[in-house]
């Protein structure tokens, strides 16, 4: 609402607040000089795992005398809305979380961030070589490398175990996208809801469209559409893709009121029982139990995990896969320190201990042996034996396109728009860019 | 918003100005108030206000993802592609609803309540604060809290409809229902701003001229028409003006309950603004629905002002 004060006032009221807050910094900075303030802004929200950076933190100021990290929260859908204004201000995060693909490509082509290549490379590319290659060629454009790997990731389904026996359905049954459709009905008509979707948060409902992208089409279709080459987003296996999506729409699988759920809420549904299945991240095990409404969530032994079905005729394989690729971008103005510490975080020990609480499937190579949390290994072994690893399509594509593939993937799976239309959309945004 | 600002701004700079020329002998003695106070107003109000709107405008015409400076020039494309786009429609349209049932529903509701709390009875201040609270609220806490009494699972609205036994509505999933479900909330939200408005407006209402209607048979409801309301009227024009341009500029009310969703339903101007030009890193269109903004509220703020508070 509008408040007409007078100018002058106003400017009075500024001024002061200019001078508190101008004590205020210089209170901040006199506690600054005493030690290097590393800046690390992340979006974990399972107090477990932030507890562990924070013990990891604590361990490396203890060893290095002067050095405070400091650890910053946003909220998933908060830190990707902030963090264009946020890089190019004094307040800019030191290292920050990223998802590779084009919004990482965009970040570094702007000069936000800084250029790891000789860091990683120097000593022989000691640094360089701790990682696992396929991480670190998601944070490299042409031959430049932008990000610290820290963690690798697929999409699958989670299932409930017990109301899959209730429903009468075998998670060992699901190889195709049929028997999927077939696998939803029946749990519908058992009276169980089959899938938790978070519409609300819109990218949750983006990796049914893009799995099923993938496995049309496979890799060739979707780097042309990337490309914007030949038929770009209309080619016939990804209207085709729309087209079974909206034929999983039109059997309402998803919980009542899924279009207004964000993704905390949906994680908290799948855990407190209240739907079957979940396509979600490699860490849900973790995660649902952090979200559930009674904290506890679904026991370990009761979550199934399967992967994405195939799709009879399609051209992608059954072994391609979905995931992240995560990885700490560092801003410009960062400390050597920033990049002590990431090195520190990320080497093999610490992902290692990471991995070993279900936390991530590791990018430090030698530390894969860390994951013991059976879910998280089945992850981890079906992104080792994958085919084709693709990153998640909101972030690869890039802000402008990205968001407009989560609209449309919404927009076609709850029958507000064909498949033809969503994807024109989504090749009109392509164009535009 | 900044810009509204600028146009409520504008217009008492003229009347300030017949004032200065009205009282020439003393602008003399002024001027070293004058020059000591204006400066900071002034250079405060071209930094935040003046420089932005005029680097919102040059945004405009490029295609730019807020990163460096912009290099592409685009012309009016942005334009072009904002008045295709059928969300910005749809958010033309919902601030176009939120205006009408600002104007409608909220100020005469916000009016009549006005009528019964302006006595001095007991209870009065009670009644006032509490109708008065939900302004008081900042408009995310009020958001969020609405977001929980709408939660089909958890939330108020659940728990009425299975009380009665019916299937829970899920309104804020729901395309056809989402707004309304915001617009009650923007109402419950704000009468009670308008409501304070009239309490104070009502209590400069000229009693002897009530009790003369009274004298000559006046009925209550001829007493409110032919009297208090014209008494009223500058207050009723300017609770609408008020309305008009806080219901263009809604924006943080909206996003915690639904973001612009499900499929855009219930967008507003500034939540495209936010969702497209922001989330997107399309500065350049951004600016663009910024301008358009801009121009509606500017058009609405003089035209308002000339046409119906000429007076005031």
């Amino acid at each position: 609402m509008l408040e007409r004060g007078s100018a002058p006032l106003r400017a009075a009221r500024l001024s002061a607040i200019a001078a508190v807050a101008g004590m205020a910094l210089l209170f901040d900075a006199n506690h600054a000089s005493a030690d290097t303030v590393v800046k690390w802004l992340h979006l974990e929200t399972v107090p477990a795992y932030v507890k562990m950076w924070e013990d990891i933190a604590a361990k490396y100021e203890s060893e290095h005398a002067g050095v405070d990290i400091q650890l910053q929260f946003l909220e998933n859908e908060a830190f990707k809305a902030k963090l264009p204004t946020l890089l190019q201000s004094d307040d800019a995060p030191h290292f920050f979380y990223s998802w590779g693909g084009g919004v990482l490509k965009q970040q570094s082509e702007t000069g936000a961030l800084m250029d790891l290549t000789e860091a990683m490379r120097a000593d022989g590319g000691a640094w360089e070589k701790s990682y696992n290659p396929a991480a670190l060629k998601g944070f490299t454009f042409d031959d430049r490398i932008y990000a610290v790997p820290f963690k690798m990731g697929t999409i699958s389904f989670f299932y409930n175990k017990e109301l899959f026996q209730k429903g009468g359905v075998k998670a060992e049954d699901i190889k195709t996208w049929d028997d999927f459709l077939t696998a939803v009905k029946t749990l519908k008509e058992a009276g169980i809801t089959p899938i938790a979707g978070g519409g609300g948060d819109k990218w949750p409902l983006h990796f049914y469209w893009s799995y099923l992208v993938m496995r049309n089409g496979g890799q060739q279709v979707f780097e042309d559409a990337k490309n914007n080459e030949g038929e770009g987003f209309l080619q016939p296996a990804i209207i085709k893709a729309g087209e079974q999506l909206a034929e999983l729409g039109k059997l309402e699988p998803f919980q009542g009121g899924y279009l207004g759920a964000n993704w905390p809420q949906t994680l908290g549904l799948f855990g407190d029982g209240k739907a079957a299945m979940i396509l979600s991240f490699e860490n849900t095990e973790a995660t649902q139990r952090a979200n559930s409404g009674d904290g506890k969530g679904l026991a370990a032994e009761n979550i199934g995990r399967f992967a994405f079905p195939a799709v009879e005729g399609g051209a992608g394989a059954a072994t391609d896969t979905l995931g992240g690729l995560n990885g700490w971008a560092v801003s410009k103005n960062a400390p050597p320190e920033a990049l002590d510490f990431l090195r520190y975080l990320t080497n093999a020990e610490n992902e290692r201990l990471m991995a070993s609480v279900g936390m991530i499937v590791p990018a430090a190579a030698g530390a894969e042996d860390g994951v013991t949390n059976p879910l998280v290994r089945a992850s981890a072994d079906q992104l080792a034996a994958s085919t084709w690893h693709q990153n998640y399509f909101d972030q690869d594509l890039g802000p402008s396109v990205g968001r407009v593939v989560n609209d449309a993937s919404v927009e076609i799976v709850s029958g507000q728009m064909s498949s033809e239309e969503g994807a024109r959309m989504i090749q009109d945004a392509r164009e535009l860019e | 918003m900044t810009d509204a600002t600028a146009a409520m701004n504008a217009v008492p700079a003229t009347a300030s100005r017949k004032n200065v020329r009205y009282k020439s002998p003393t602008v003399r003695g002024r001027l070293p108030v004058l020059i000591l106070f204006l400066p900071p107003a002034l250079l405060l109000f071209t930094v935040f206000v003046i420089l932005p709107m005029g680097e919102a405008a040059w945004y405009s015409l490029y295609r730019w993802n807020g990163y460096g400076t912009p290099t592409q020039f685009v012309g009016l494309r942005n334009f072009e592609v904002l008045f295709n786009n059928a969300a910005f429609s749809r958010a033309l349209i919902n601030n176009g609803i939120i205006i009408l049932v600002s104007v409608i529903l909220q100020i005469p509701l916000a009016l009549w309540l006005a009528m019964m709390l302006a006595h001095r009875i007991a209870g009065v201040v009670a009644f006032r604060l509490i109708f008065f609270l939900p302004y008081v609220l900042a408009d995310v806490a009020a958001g969020l809290i609405w977001r929980f009494v709408y939660d089909g699972d958890y939330g108020l609205v659940a728990a009425v409809a299975g009380f009665f036994g019916v299937a829970t509505p899920y309104v804020l999933a729901d395309r056809s229902l989402a707004i309304y479900a915001v617009l009650a909330v923007i109402i419950w939200k704000y009468f009670g701003f308008h409501m304070m408005l009239f309490i104070a407006g009502l209590q400069a209402v000229d009693r002897s001229v009530l009790e003369a209607a009274e004298i000559d048979g006046a009925t209550g409801w001829q007493k409110f028409r032919y009297v208090t309301l014209p008494l009223l009227g500058s207050t009723v024009r300017l609770s609408i003006f008020f309305a008009v341009i806080g219901s263009l500029q809604l924006f943080d009310l909206v996003m915690p309950l639904t973001g612009g969703g499900p499929s855009n339903s219930t967008q507003t101007m500034v939540t495209f603004l936010y969702t497209y030009g922001v989330t997107r890193m399309q500065v350049g269109l951004g600016s663009a629905v910024g301008v358009v903004l801009f121009v509606i509220c500017v058009t609405l703020a003089f035209g308002y002002k000339r046409i119906f508070m000429r007076h005031d």
